[in-house]
């Protein structure tokens, strides 16, 4: 939110110019360049990751307490071993537990480890779950994940998409006629920023699911889901009603008004002001002159909105019962399912990263500065 | 001093800050009630207790004042005592041992049902267990024999449990419907006036003695109402208001600060120290925060201070640092700043002294801003079921009242009443805050 108040760039490193190379050699060699730098970006970011989630080895004890009272279990349900004596059952036992233990590379050195977990994170190859499952039954933990993932994108794709587009037009509009009532309404409304989305979702849960009665309290489908895929789109469209209502009381007020007060700014530009002069439409010099100018900075705004997006996912669908990567996340922690929980950690680092790396590609498109290599084009 | 004298003379002048301020004082004044009312120890004692704790109060049931915008009454909760003297007791001495008759004699004016109604009684004897005889006395003159049996040292004895009793009443409605229903009625309507409860006890030796209480359990409780486990929800709102402050400031001066510091030693140093604050930025911002936050919560510990310590490690290198870099690289540049080299400042001085106290017109909004932010965070780890393990919060409330489908049930004030705190601090804080920046920086004045 303080973000958004003074509205700042995503830092930007155009390569330096080289004379005579083409528009197009210098968009992918940025766009490489910037690949490679996030790319180490995520490396450095998961790798800390799991340095929290294995902080000195401390996962790995509970986990290796875990296989040695799984071990005694078995031992204690299977009658052949039960009929040993206490030596060869205690052999036995421990042999059980010597291969479960390498099984998982729980005796390789820490740094070994570490690399041996970096690299199974990066790939999601994190094995199998302790305790979850996938809704079609598999333990591994990257389907759990990944099968859930559609529903995330869904709803938080649709949802900012919508509001980018909600807030860009209300706010060209109110930037046409500022001082108005509606002008004021909104700025007084700015301050409804300050609570997140999941907040004002308990009170739209409240009036309209459990007053009025007129939409689901959450979920995605109803139950059970519709056959036909018209039904089907239906259904999902008025579960999604009630989140995008929520995000978008949290958002929408300040966004149009930090968005309308850009506009403000660069309509009182002289080359506006020429433009007005040369007899041009409104709508040529919205889009023309005042649009393509702020465009760079709108879309900073856009990006640090969906990024605030993921990191409140978890406790969005939580809230609202969406069964997407952030409520496997909840029910992880919920479960104590180690390998899930870093699983899903990891992707939405993986989701930030490609965010900020998509946001950096539409930034080349629209800032000219970086298009034909101008120094300029690397801020602070 | 007169700066500061200026400032705060200026803000009054919004009367959106006014409304601001107001409610923080309010809530400040909350949070010293509620260290005072209830010490730390005894709160959380109370949040942690259980049946023994609040064996008093009934299940999940709003607050008193309800009363007041519901057209039917709802009954209160109440508990008449032997002990002192709520209840009269009257001792007969015999040959060997006594009888004797504990009257409980209360208004009923209400539209509904109670909850639930229970004896809870206690004896001294040494060999001979007491004989007692229930009888139940409706306003119309009815006299009902509840129960007749003979007692432990401790007894319950809960009226809604007791299936002869219920047999007895018609077997139509539950117990505590039927003692209060008027019996000619075709659905259960309570008679209202004055009932009475008789406890006729007979002990068969001469120390021996006998006290009960009875306990009602109504469909309104306290001031804020009760939650799934009996508990008081006033405890949990009034303790919620100093944690959540304090969490909310803590963070928003710890962050604000240490990014201030770390953003003006990398201006000043430059080089490979500034270029080692922007990747640790960038790689920041591919961190997910809450996700990070659940993970530590999940793997070492829930405690309110460590989850703090974190918060402020994690968003020291958020965006805020950057809006920072791009002023201290203007300022580092200006005259002054020159002046101060030439007369031999050291580079802690200058860092000190002549940058950071350039941006404290940017930093102070900006903290007021930010307190909402983590408010709300503290709110959604609870509310994510990762609250701190014994204090009571206001997210927790929240988390319990979602867990238990207060919103299915119609236990809206369950959920409603840490809401709507949580909501009068998040806006307080955002309209000082506002106001604030326009004070401090009028270029950003909205046109």
């Amino acid at each position: 939110m303080s973000e958004s108040i003074q509205v700042e760039e995503i830092s930007t490193k155009a390569t330096p110019k080289k004379k005579g190379t083409s528009t197009l050699s210098r968009v992918t060699r940025y766009t490489a360049v910037r690949l490679v730098t996030l790319f180490f970006t995520v490396v450095v970011g998961v790798f800390l990751t799991i340095m929290i989630a294995n902080m000195g080895g401390y996962v790995d004890e509970i986990r290796r307490g875990e296989i040695r009272e799984m071990v005694a279990l078995q031992a204690n349900a299977n009658p052949a071993i039960r009929g040993l004596d206490i030596e060869a059952r205690n052999a036995w036992m421990n042999g059980q537990i010597r291969l479960a233990e390498e099984r998982e590379h729980l005796n390789d050195p820490f740094v070994m480890r570490t690399a041996n977990f970096l690299t199974r994170a990066l790939t999601l190859n994190l094995g199998r779950s302790l305790r979850m499952s996938s809704d079609s039954g598999s333990r591994t933990v990257r389907l759990i994940i990944l099968e859930r993932l559609p529903a995330t994108l869904v709803l938080f794709g649709t949802a900012n998409l919508l509001l980018f587009f909600i807030d860009l037009f209300a706010a060209l509009y109110l930037s046409r006629r500022y001082g108005s009532f509606l002008d004021k309404v909104i700025i007084a409304l700015t301050p409804l920023n300050s609570a997140p989305g999941w907040f004002y979702g308990l009170f739209l849960i409240l009036i309209f699911a459990a007053i009025f009665k007129v939409l689901p309290f959450g979920g995605m489908v109803d139950a059970p889901p519709p056959e036909a895929s018209l039904d089907y789109a239906l259904s999902l469209l008025k579960h999604m009603v009630l989140p995008i209502l929520a995000w978008g009381v949290s958002s929408v007020f300040l966004t149009i008004y930090n968005w309308r007060t850009f506009f403000l700014i660069y309509s009182s530009e002289d080359y506006v002001e020429m433009a007005k002069a040369k007899g041009l439409t409104s709508r040529d010099i919205e889009s023309r002159y005042v649009l393509r100018p702020t465009l760079p900075t709108i879309i900073t705004t856009f990006a640090l909105m969906l990024i605030g997006t993921w990191t409140g996912a978890p406790i969005f669908e939580r809230v609202f019962n969406w069964p997407g990567i952030g409520r496997i996340l909840f029910q992880a922690v919920g479960l104590y399912d180690i390998p899930v929980i870093v699983g899903s950690t990891v992707i939405f680092a993986y989701l930030l990263a490609i965010t900020v790396f998509l946001l950096d590609f539409i930034y080349v498109l629209v800032d000219p500065r970086v298009k034909i290599g101008q120094e300029g084009g690397s801020r602070a | 001093m007169k700066t500061l004298q200026r400032s705060i003379q200026e803000l009054l002048r919004y009367p959106s800050a006014v409304a601001g301020l107001v409610i923080i004082l309010v809530l400040i004044g909350i949070s010293i009630y509620a260290m005072v009312a209830i010490p730390y120890d005894e709160a959380i004692r109370l949040w942690r207790g259980g049946e023994e704790e609040w064996y008093q109060n009934p299940r999940n049931v709003p607050p008193e004042w309800i009363n007041y915008f519901t057209k039917n009454d709802l009954p209160r909760s109440f508990v008449l005592s032997s002990q002192d003297g709520s209840a009269e007791k009257v001792v007969a001495a015999g040959a060997q041992g006594s009888t004797m008759t504990i009257t409980y004699t209360f208004d009923f004016p209400y539209d509904d049902f109670p909850q639930e109604l229970i004896l809870y009684f206690s004896a001294m004897y040494a060999e001979k267990q007491p004989y007692v005889t229930i009888v139940w006395l409706t306003p119309d003159g009815r006299e009902i024999s509840v129960a007749k049996f003979s007692i432990g040292r401790s007894h319950t004895y809960r009226f809604s449990q007791d299936a002869s009793l219920r047999r007895k009443l018609g077997g139509k409605w539950s117990v505590q419907t039927a003692l209060f229903a008027n019996p000619d009625e075709e659905t259960p309507v309570p008679m209202k006036g004055t009932y009475t409860l008789k406890v006729i006890g007979i002990t068969f030796e001469a120390d021996s003695d006998l006290d009960a209480k009875l306990v009602m359990h109504g469909k309104v409780a306290g001031l804020a109402g009760t939650d799934h486990r009996r508990r008081d929800l006033m405890v949990p709102l009034l303790w919620g208001t100093p944690i959540a402050l304090a969490f909310g400031l803590l963070a928003a001066l710890g962050t604000t600060v240490t990014t201030m510091v770390i953003a003006a030693f990398g201006v000043w140093y430059g080089g490979w120290v500034d270029e080692i604050i922007q990747r640790i930025t960038e790689v920041n911002m591919v961190l997910p925060f809450l996700p990070i936050l659940m993970m530590i919560g999940a793997f070492y510990s829930r405690s309110i201070w460590l989850i703090l310590g974190v918060t402020i490690l994690l968003s020291i290198f958020g965006g805020t640092i950057k809006n920072y870099r791009a002023i201290f690289l203007q300022v580092k540049e200006s005259p002054y700043i020159e002046a101060a080299q030439a007369y031999g400042a050291g580079n802690w001085r200058i860092v000190f002294r002549y940058l950071t106290p350039r941006i404290i017109p940017m930093l102070i909004p900006q903290l007021v801003v930010l307190v909402p932010g983590f408010v709300f965070l503290e709110a959604s780890l609870a509310v994510l079921g990762l609250g701190d393990p014994v204090l009571p919060t206001w997210g927790k409330v929240i988390n319990d009242a979602l867990s238990n489908g207060a919103l299915y049930q119609g236990l809206y004030y369950w959920m409603l009443e840490p809401a709507v705190l949580l909501m009068l601090t998040g806006l307080a804080f955002a309209l000082v805050g506002y106001s604030l920046d326009r004070i401090f920086n009028p270029r950003l004045r909205g046109q």
